[in-house]
């Protein structure tokens, strides 16, 4: 088993936190897991990255080139990333903020209007996990009990009350992702 | 503690430290190895021990001088740049035989250069670097785990020595996160070997001096006929290497640190190919693992020498090979890690010129 | 028989390589008594610095350590950091304190390092050969300022004490002159003082010495003498620039 995956949006969007819950979670299971954020002179606002490899093997390169997946959470992200995603890959793209429909036709792409949902559920900060939700259902890589069971490790300073925004954001990504696959299976 | 972490590995580099008995820690910002001073200044008290921001790396290094002169276990870190400040004070250090560890998360230079991981501080780090004849002993972890095992073993190293060591990393393997697992019980400070030499106040006994100065010529030879015996030393008792699937291998990789996990991925990706890749990983880059690669290169067997910098281990697995076999090199800078795709077609470029060429005539690049 | 008069024993039985009329001496014996009076030869640790002083580490008899050029404050800080309950000194000249080692110096007394600087100005490069210093006086010939020290080119002689002075953390800053025996004394009680402030966890403690160099500056001896008072003092003020309550 060796997933690879490309997580990328603005500086503030909680791009780390979401590589790192995935890398913890894949630790919690047993797995090798690496995570590598790309590093810059800009703190925020920036564009932001990180790669995640979650894999039964010891892992090579932590940088990824060529991922099974790709998480957009934004539209520079989307055209940067979306063309090195492996045939029959994963694309998962935030549709609140991103107004293209990507193109490619050999691969799995999931739109998930993650910042509206997020700001319906009362705080936009709350998207990541949204995408993450829905990478878990298309994926199934890791568990969602092993993602929950991380989010106290990965932040510590969080309140009970997030937490809870978290996973409840978490599972509202599982569910859309579920009705997405299976809209796309009964017209495949 | 033998739980599985998920540590950067900078912080992994900061807990090992402190795990091996490391109790003073002077350093100065620079980036890519900002979380080794901020995880000392957020442990190191809590364990009795001392963090300090000095003025400048010049200063740091200093400070290292005198602790480990005063016999306790010290430790600083800094990026290429920083360390290139430091290269004054690691002579005095290696002459004055101090014992003590010094991290390079290197970055891409020269000058101020990138903050993006590169390779390019391989021979500052392994022929000296600073002035005069001396050695540090050099180690290159190539995982998280890795970063936490090396700093561990570059304080045992450092103190059998008397001499510097030196952790070699990269942008990458700082701030990478990965499991790491400390499973050796903590150090403990208060037993660890009386160092008889320390300046710690002459009582009961003739005064200990810490000095590199020696205007009499036969005592300086003396020092260095002793230096060089010190490497010669470590060459036969303590140089570490992976070496992996070289048996019967059609080419060999010859990489480093980060570098060398790229070529696991590419060695991967040609053995599913259908070639047969051997890789040799050093792990001590001084000493170097010189003789693995002779004894390799007997059997003819082409080697590509993989590294971010225009080549510079490449001379050492030159020298090692001796126009044994062909040496190859494929390397890049400024930031760009080579992905595993870009050196399976430098292997089958190197194959393909074997086919054509006889050995050791193999053009460069 | 009563001894009145002895070698201290912080100060190594052995010759030493300075050169006739140097004052050296006179700062070598008064930082042994200084060390012997305070009862912390068995704790005491010193560091040596690059310059006429480097072979110190010879001299007294006690823990040393040779610092690269202008690094000692920060070798002591390092000993002192390492071992809280060694009584640290660095002892340094002008080439080394006040010029490569300015960086050192500052932050070891803004940082109020618990250790104590003596600090050698005789205002030249004696070592290397008589060059120009960071404090040699404006129209002082040396052999890199032939003409003497011009100004408009090498600006003015740096005066360390007052500097550091400016800073919060010192606990005790002075400069004395060893050029006659009522200085040698004052010089003496202000050496005493700048190791007590360290002995009772007051703060740093500094000590500008000034001193003379009959070789590069090409006098007799007693005449070098009489060039302190009459060129030195008068731009480098003796005194105590700054003391902590109950200091010394």
């Amino acid at each position: 088993m060796l997933e690879e995956i490309i997580i990328a949006g603005f500086g503030g969007q909680g791009i780390m936190v979401m590589g790192r819950l995935l890398a913890h979670a894949g630790m919690v299971e047993g797995r090798n897991v690496s995570w590598i954020p790309s590093y810059g002179p800009e703190m925020r606002g920036g564009t932001a990255n990180c790669c995640v490899v979650i894999s039964s093997d010891p892992i090579g390169s932590p940088v990824v080139a060529e991922p099974d997946t790709v998480i957009a959470m934004n539209r520079p992200s989307l055209e940067k990333f979306a063309p090195s995603i492996k045939p029959s890959g994963l694309l998962i793209y935030n549709s609140s903020l991103i107004d293209i429909v990507p193109e490619r036709q050999d691969i799995t792409v999931i739109a998930v209007r993650a910042s509206g949902i997020a700001s319906e559920l009362g705080d936009i900060r709350a998207a990541n996990m949204v995408a993450l939700g829905a990478y878990l259902r298309a994926r199934g890589v890791v568990s969602r009990e092993a993602v929950v069971d991380s989010i106290r490790a990965v932040m510590p300073k969080l309140s009970q009350s997030l937490i809870d925004l978290n996973v409840k954001a978490l599972d509202k990504g599982m569910d859309i992702a579920g009705d997405q696959l299976m809209i796309s299976e009964s017209i495949s | 503690m033998s739980e599985r972490l998920l540590m950067k590995g900078n912080e992994a580099v900061g807990e090992a430290a402190i795990r091996a008995g490391c109790r003073l820690f002077f350093g100065y910002p620079i980036t890519p190895q900002n979380e080794i001073p901020e995880y000392m200044s957020r442990r190191l008290p809590e364990v009795g021990g001392v963090f300090l921001q000095a003025e400048s790396e010049i200063a740091a290094i200093n400070m290292v001088y005198g602790a480990a002169g005063a016999g306790a276990r010290v430790m600083t870190s800094s990026s290429s740049p920083g360390i290139s400040l430091k290269m004054e004070g690691i002579s005095y250090i290696a002459g004055a035989e101090l014992p003590c560890v010094i991290v390079n998360m290197v970055r891409g230079g020269p000058g101020l250069g990138g903050i993006q991981p590169a390779q390019s501080d391989y021979f500052q780090a392994t022929k000296g670097g600073g002035h005069g004849d001396y050695r540090m002993l050099v180690l290159a972890p190539a995982s998280v785990q890795e970063m936490a095992d090396c700093t561990a073993d570059a304080f045992e190293l450092a103190d059998k020595y008397r001499n510097p060591v030196m952790v070699l990393g990269d942008g990458a393997l700082g701030q990478m996160m990965e499991p790491v697992t400390f499973s050796k019980p903590p150090v403990s400070v208060s037993e660890l070997p009386p160092k008889p030499w320390a300046t710690t106040g002459a009582r009961g006994r003739a005064p200990n001096i810490v000095n590199s100065l020696h205007l009499e010529n036969e005592e300086l030879e003396k020092l260095n006929l002793r230096l060089e015996a010190k490497y010669r030393r470590m060459k036969s008792e303590d140089v570490r290497a992976e070496v992996i699937d070289c048996d019967d291998a059609d080419v060999i990789l010859v990489a480093y640190g980060t570098m060398s996990r790229v070529c696991r991925s590419a060695a991967n990706m040609a053995r599913s190919a259908g070639l047969r890749v051997g890789i040799v990983r050093p792990i001590t880059l001084f000493p170097f693992p010189s003789e693995i690669l002779s004894e390799l290169a007997k059997k003819g067997v082409p080697f590509l020498v993989v590294e971010l910098s225009l080549g510079q281990m490449v001379e050492d697995v030159k020298l090692a090979v001796n126009g044994a076999s062909p040496v190859q090199f494929y390397g890049r800078t400024g930031g760009f890690l080579p992905t595993p795709k870009e050196i399976l077609a430098r292997m089958e470029s190197v194959l393909k010129d074997r086919s054509q060429a006889p050995c050791g005539a193999v053009p460069e690049r | 028989m009563t001894r009145v008069f002895g070698r201290p024993a912080a100060l190594a039985d052995v010759p030493t390589h300075y050169c006739p009329g140097c004052t050296h001496g006179i700062i070598h014996r008064l930082v042994a008594e200084a060390i012997d009076e305070a009862g912390v030869l068995d704790r005491a640790v010193g560091v040596a610095p690059v310059g006429c002083s480097v072979l110190a580490y010879n001299y007294f008899n006690c823990d040393m350590q040779q610092a690269a050029h202008g690094r000692a404050p920060a070798v002591a800080t390092g000993i002192k950091r390492a071992r809280p309950e060694c009584v640290v000194f660095s002892y340094q000249g002008d080439g080394d304190l006040a010029s490569i080692g300015t960086a050192e110096i500052i932050h070891a007394a803004a940082r109020g390092e618990r250790i104590t600087v003596i600090f050698v100005n005789n205002a030249i490069y004696g070592m290397t050969g008589g060059q120009m210093a960071p404090t040699t006086l404006v129209g002082q010939k040396t052999t890199t300022s032939p003409r003497g020290r011009d100004a408009a080119l090498a600006g003015y002689p740096v005066r360390m004490a007052e500097l550091l002075a400016a800073l919060e953390s010192p606990a005790y800053i002075a400069r004395v002159s060893v050029h006659n025996p009522a200085n040698i004394n004052r010089a003496k009680r202000a050496i005493q003082k700048a190791f007590e402030v360290q002995i009772k966890d007051q703060g740093f403690g500094f000590v500008e010495v000034l001193s003379s160099c009959p070789t590069n500056w090409g006098l007799a001896p007693i005449e070098a003498l009489k060039w302190v008072e009459e060129h030195m003092i008068p731009y480098y003020p003796l005194g105590e620039f700054k003391t902590v309550e109950g200091a010394g």
